[in-house]
């Protein structure tokens, strides 16, 4: 009778185990996407940045036209007049996925607009990203460690950070991939099921279609593997594992147009094939080992080695060769960059001027994973008592990753849901030593302990611990009633996670108690990091992350002010000027201006021709007729400039101008960088050099700046009165300028009648303008 | 106030009915026995939108009696007619009342010069000898002509006038005189038909004497006009009624600024530093007058939320005060949504035979703007039948069906279109429809059955062994 009662108990408290750990998992997801709605309800539900704006474009054309259309999609709106092939040089995933989910909804009669769609994908992703965090940490170290890694997950400010409501962009669906394909791999080194390896190589195909960072996991697997196979860990399940995935997803990633031949011609590629034949040699020689008997084996060892030399040389010979004929001549630049940090600033100004991909501060390692940098150390020593082929894995994905983090900041990206794993494992081994130490020094537990333990024999007792476990818990509370609601919750399912290890080895474990004041101390201590976790993520998630950046707030002591300049100018833009005009800035304005003003631009975010992007920084950097020849070669109507000197906006064109100059001068050599610096400083006031004071940029951004404060021109960003005030144009006409002056619009006067201009000249040679034009005709303009 | 204009809509409703029933058989020849004894017009062109007020005494010289009265117009300006409305005035100077008529356009055969007319149909027909006095209202539309056509922008906006010094008219004529008021005394010059004086904001010609039917005389007046052209070259308005308590207007907005046109440069320094000198003409702010109880108000383009925006709401009326993203030059254009909430108890009223009716106002909320193209969607709950229209001017009527959240037939839409709206048509309409109050429970049910099955299949599932072997 008893035997029938405790089993039919123990069912139902796995099925209540079951139940409460599904109901974690809805809470964390609900955590994940509610703590990115900070920009949603601080600001509004609106597409966030640049790069978004331009995914957002290409959703709406993918939904107007079709997904046939989408491929073939040639865009002429942008890189003006050399267009872009969108279908064939964008990363589809995160645009099809979107497609698709509106697709769906509006199936259902349910008619959001494609833009509250790409607004809301991120934290959707997010949720979808901790739930497969939880199913890659419990096939390494359990349930209990899975959902915390999950929680850890669903608020890492690292990931928030791209994933807020409004942040539309590849990343947000790729980190979900990415887990989920290392997921996937690891459940299938785990079961060797084809089944999951299958399964396994479509996650991996979604991933390709997502994000260039596949390249991250066709590296890391095949890393793996060989670490596998060197340490002796060579089985069969890690040959399904590995060589359905290799060869399905080569196949699956040559379909995506923007890869195409490249995941079989660039290095990226080439260690997961390297691996693939070492992984068939070994398995070979597995299979001859069973066959042979340890005598003949060991001749034919040696046979084998011999022969293989010769061939492995051959192999490399043709990988050497094939590396040197591929089009990409090897690696192509960016992932050179991740191999050696300087290889960017030192022969890339383009890749070098954008901030995300500068190597990071340690304080953006405080503010990214925060707690979690400290935890992780610990998840390592965890994950090697006792090392499987799954928590292998897990050290090798963080050890790389850590890597990869210190060359570009956007990698930290990479670096944070394999530090959640680890610090879910430190965590919940960490809370199950603990509680395990208290409850055995409980004296009444211990003795229930005993008397279970005569009467039902190992098995049992182990409900019994767990009964206990449930007990310590209420006696903890006390402690718990500190932290935030949501961290005590956490803790709970730690508490509760803990438990299992436990049952495996009980009897071991009695052995390593730890003394019940230090265990209570501890586990007081890890609940307050916990705690203090969770109050930074979500200070990170409201103050740091969530600005849209397109619209800018500041509070001051008479309430709080909105710029909304850009919008205002891109408004301006689309209903004021005619369709067909180009507007000409710098490549950080490209996506948001065909997205929002629908107007062709010179250059874009894209920033895939370098040569175009040196030409619109020659000609800021230009005088003014120069630039204006260089700009009318190129059909421009209006140039737009970003100016925040009236309001002290600092990311403005006047901070970024050094960029130009030197991206201008690396194609065009008579822009020289020193003739814009004063004793190599760069400044706008009085001190500034002539060639800086009569640039265009400059002009355009402080033209009539002085009647603004009565002729004083200071500049708040750069703290100092500007160097010209009197700024006559020629060439240009202001049409518009925004309320607080942040976008500046101006249009290229039409050429002036020829011989008109030759009396006017002749009347007045002395002035200042003509000086200017003799000084612009005399350099030399690249497009003629 | 609105019950008041409601019934007054009403009135006319059924005042067409009696009157065209009776006036079938009128003979039409008979009304050149008219003859118009004193007239008096008042011309108002101090917005953008003229409004033409004309008091006409008529007087039946014939030997029948007449029932209806010939209102004349040049085709450019019946072209721009946007509203012409009709009383019968009763009673002296204090105590008068006003009785709307019925009024039709007209075509004659023998019009001279294409002149447009418009019949006015008399309440009891008017026999020999007698007179009456009718106030006739009329606006019109795009009828200032900027010039110079294009203007900088510390340039004034001046506009030209065109019209008659003399009353057009199909009768002759006794005495007549005509006032114009322009917005300022910046008048930079009118034509001359003596007699004609100006004091002040006010222009005067006449009063004339014994004219003849159709004498036509054209003056033009050149002044300054600075009020802002708002002109809505597009307005979709969507009302959707929802039985759950709520009424949801959309309006979308297609604006452009009217006037003369701006040309050259744009400087905001100029634009701030000097608000009275630069850019007179152009606009920032439009008031939008929303019905009282207005919740959930919202202010938007295509690109996101345009947050410079007032609501200032009590209890008999709301006033929405909106800024476009940038000031509004001539020519300039600009897109918008508003939407907002209204408690449905207020608009949705059963009517005596069961049927249920929306009572809501026809026009543009926001104030002084001319409407090219208006069209007004009405949503019907899903489940309504047979809807009808009833308003009280001629618009274009059609029927659509829409589908919104998990709709399973669709929604009815009545869609009502007209061209060339002004604040004058803010009156009531209202859109009758049959519908069974079980439709309300429909998608909560159907919500509650899929979900049931949902569970019903996942405990199915668990309960089943599909697997071949038994393991």
């Amino acid at each position: 009778m008893a035997a029938v009662e405790t089993a039919n108990d123990k069912a139902l408290r796995y099925a209540f185990g079951n139940v409460l750990c599904f109901f974690i998992l809805l809470l964390i997801g609900v955590l994940a996407f509610s703590i990115r709605l900070f920009s949603v309800i601080k600001y509004e539900s609106v597409i966030h940045e640049f790069d978004p704006y331009f995914n957002y474009r290409v959703t709406q054309f993918l939904i107007k036209n079709g997904i046939y259309d989408f491929w073939n999609w040639f865009d002429d709106r942008t890189w003006y007049p050399l267009g872009r092939v969108i279908g064939g040089t964008v990363y589809p995933g995160l645009t099809l996925t979107a497609g698709t989910i509106w697709r769906i909804l509006n199936s259902l009669n349910i008619p959001l607009s494609v833009e509250t769609v790409c607004v809301f994908t991120a934290p959707i992703f997010s949720a979808f990203a901790a739930w497969a965090t939880y199913f890659l940490t419990k096939e390494v170290k359990g349930t209990g460690a899975g959902l915390t890694a999950a929680a850890l997950l669903a608020m890492v400010p690292s990931y928030i950070s791209r994933s807020v409501a409004g942040s539309y962009d590849n990343e947000a669906v790729a980190i979900f991939a990415l887990i989920f394909t290392f997921y996937l791999y690891i459940k299938t080194l785990n079961t060797g099921s084809l089944f999951y390896a299958t399964l396994n190589a479509i996650a991996y195909f979604y991933m390709v279609c997502s994000w260039g960072g596949y390249t991250f996991i066709i590296n890391l697997i095949p890393m793996h593997a060989l670490l596998c196979i060197v340490t002796g860990r060579y089985s069969p399940r890690l040959y399904i594992a590995y060589c359905p995935l290799i060869v399905l997803g080569t196949l699956l990633a040559a379909l995506v147009p923007v890869v195409g031949f490249n995941a079989v011609l660039t290095s990226e590629h080439f260690a997961s094939f390297l691996v693939f034949i070492i992984i068939h040699v070994v398995a070979l020689a597995y299979y001859i080992k069973g066959l042979l008997s340890p005598k003949m084996f060991k001749f034919a060892v040696t046979l084998v080695v011999s022969v293989g030399l010769v061939l492995c040389f051959a192999v490399i010979a043709v990988l050497v060769a094939l590396v040197a004929s591929s089009p990409t001549k090897g690696w192509s630049g960016r992932s050179l960059s991740l191999l050696d940090p300087t290889y960017a600033s030192k022969y890339i100004p383009i890749i070098a001027s954008v901030s995300e991909h500068q190597p990071p501060t340690w304080p953006s390692y405080f503010m990214d994973i925060n707690v979690l940098a400290f935890l992780v150390p610990a998840g390592i020593v965890a994950c090697f008592l006792p090392l499987s082929d799954a928590s292998s894995f897990v050290i090798l994905y963080i050890v790389t990753s850590v890597y990869f983090s210190g060359v570009m900041v956007r990698l930290m990206l990479v670096l944070a849901p394999a530090a959640c794993i680890m610090s879910g494992i430190a965590l919940s081994e960490a809370f199950g030593v603990f509680t395990r130490s208290i409850k055995f020094q409980l004296p009444g537990v211990s003795q229930s302990q005993q008397i279970d333990a005569k009467d039902n024999g190992s098995e049992p007792s182990g409900d019994v611990i767990r009964n206990d476990i449930v007990k310590t818990d209420r006696h903890d509370e006390p402690v718990k009633e500190r932290p935030l609601r949501r961290n005590k919750k956490k803790d709970k399912e730690n508490m509760e996670k803990a438990s299992k290890p436990s049952i495996k080895s009980k009897i071991e474990n009695k052995l390593l108690v730890l003394p019940l004041e230090t265990s209570i101390i501890a586990l007081f201590l890890l609940v307050l990091l916990g705690a203090f976790y969770v109050v930074h993520c979500v200070w990170a998630a409201a103050e740091a992350y969530s600005a849209p950046s397109i619209v800018l707030t500041s509070h001051s002591h008479d309430g709080l002010h909105v710029f909304d300049d850009f919008r205002e100018a891109y408004a301006w833009l689309s209903h004021n000027t005619d369709v067909d005009d180009k507007v000409a800035s710098w490549w950080d304005y490209g996506y948001q201006t065909t997205a929002m003003a629908n107007r062709t631009v010179i250059v874009d975010n894209n920033t895939w021709n370098n040569t175009h992007i040196a030409t619109v920084g020659t000609a800021m950097s230009s005088p003014e007729k120069a630039a204006w020849e260089i700009f009318n070669s190129l059909d421009v109507k209006y140039v737009l400039v970003v100016f925040g000197g009236l309001v002290g906006y600092s990311s403005d064109d006047i901070n970024k101008f050094l960029w130009m100059v030197r991206i201008g001068g690396g194609v065009f050599p008579h822009i020289k960088e020193p003739d814009y610096l004063r004793d190599g400083q760069y400044r706008i006031d009085s001190q500034a050099t002539p060639t800086m004071l009569n640039c265009l940029m400059y002009k355009l951004s402080y033209y009539r700046f002085a009647d603004t404060d009565g002729g004083k021109a200071y500049d708040r960003v750069r703290r100092t009165e500007i160097g010209k005030k009197n700024i006559k144009l020629t060439h240009f006409e202001e049409v518009f300028t925004t309320h607080h002056w942040m976008v500046r619009l101006y249009k290229l006067k039409p050429p002036r009648n020829r011989i008109r201009s030759k009396t006017k000249k002749s009347k007045s040679k002395s002035s200042s303008t003509s000086n200017q034009k003799r000084r612009g005709t005399g350099k030399k303009n690249p497009w003629h | 106030m609105e019950v008041g204009v409601a019934k007054h809509g009403i009135y006319l409703i059924l005042l067409i009915s009696l009157v065209t029933l009776s006036n079938l058989s009128t003979v039409r020849s008979s009304s050149s026995d008219l003859q118009i004894v004193d007239a008096e017009r008042r011309i108002d062109v101090t917005s953008h939108i003229v409004r033409v007020y004309l008091t006409l005494k008529v007087e039946n010289t014939g030997k029948s009696s007449a029932s209806e009265v010939l209102l004349a117009f040049s085709p450019e300006q019946a072209k721009n007619i946007a509203n012409l409305q009709a009383a019968f005035v009763t009673g002296k100077k204090k105590k008068k009342s006003y009785l709307p008529l019925k009024v039709n356009p007209t075509d004659l055969p023998d019009s001279p010069n294409g002149t447009k007319y418009f019949t006015v149909y008399l309440l009891n027909p008017l026999s020999t000898g007698e007179s009456v006095t009718i106030e006739v209202l009329y606006t019109l539309t795009h009828s200032l002509q900027p010039f110079p056509v294009e203007i900088s922008q510390s340039e004034p906006q001046l506009v030209y006038y065109h019209d008659s010094a003399l009353i057009l008219s199909h009768y002759y004529i006794k005495k007549q005189k005509t006032m114009i008021r322009t917005p300022s005394n910046k008048v930079e010059s009118f034509t001359r038909v003596e007699p004609a004086d100006r004091k002040g904001t006010e222009l005067k010609y006449g009063p004339y004497e014994d004219r003849s039917p159709y004498s036509y005389s054209p003056v033009i007046i050149h002044f300054e006009n600075n009020n802002p052209f708002a002109v809505v070259e597009e307005l979709v308005r969507e009302v959707e009624i929802s039985h759950w308590g709520n009424l949801q207007i959309t309006e979308h907005y297609k604006l452009a600024h009217g006037g003369a046109r701006h040309k050259g440069v744009f400087s905001r320094v100029e634009y701030q530093g000097r608000p009275s000198g630069s850019g007179a003409s152009s606009f920032k702010h439009l008031l939008a007058k929303l019905p009282p109880r207005v919740h959930s108000v919202y202010y938007r383009d295509g690109i996101g939320n345009i947050s410079s925006s007032h609501l200032r709401s009590d209890l008999r009326k709301s006033e929405l005060e909106i800024e476009p993203r940038y000031p509004l030059f001539g020519g300039w254009k600009a897109t918008f949504t508003i939407g907002y909430g209204l408690p449905l108890q207020d608009f949705l009223f059963e009517s005596d035979d069961g049927r249920r009716y929306l009572n809501f106002s026809f026009g543009c909320p926001i104030a002084e703007t001319v409407v090219d193209d208006l069209t007004v969607k009405v949503v019907l709950p899903e489940g309504s039948k047979n809807p009808s229209a009833l308003v009280s001017f001629p618009v274009e009527q059609n029927l659509e069906t829409s589908y919104s959240y998990l709709d399973v037939v669709g929604r009815t839409v009545v869609v009502l279109k007209k061209k060339n709206v002004v604040p004058e048509h803010n009156i009531p309409f209202q859109v009758y429809y049959n519908f069974h109050p079980m439709f309300m429970l429909a998608e909560p049910l159907m919500l509650t059955t899929v979900f049931f099955l949902l569970f019903l299949t996942s405990l199915a599932y668990l309960h089943m062994d599909i697997s071949i072997r038994k393991s």
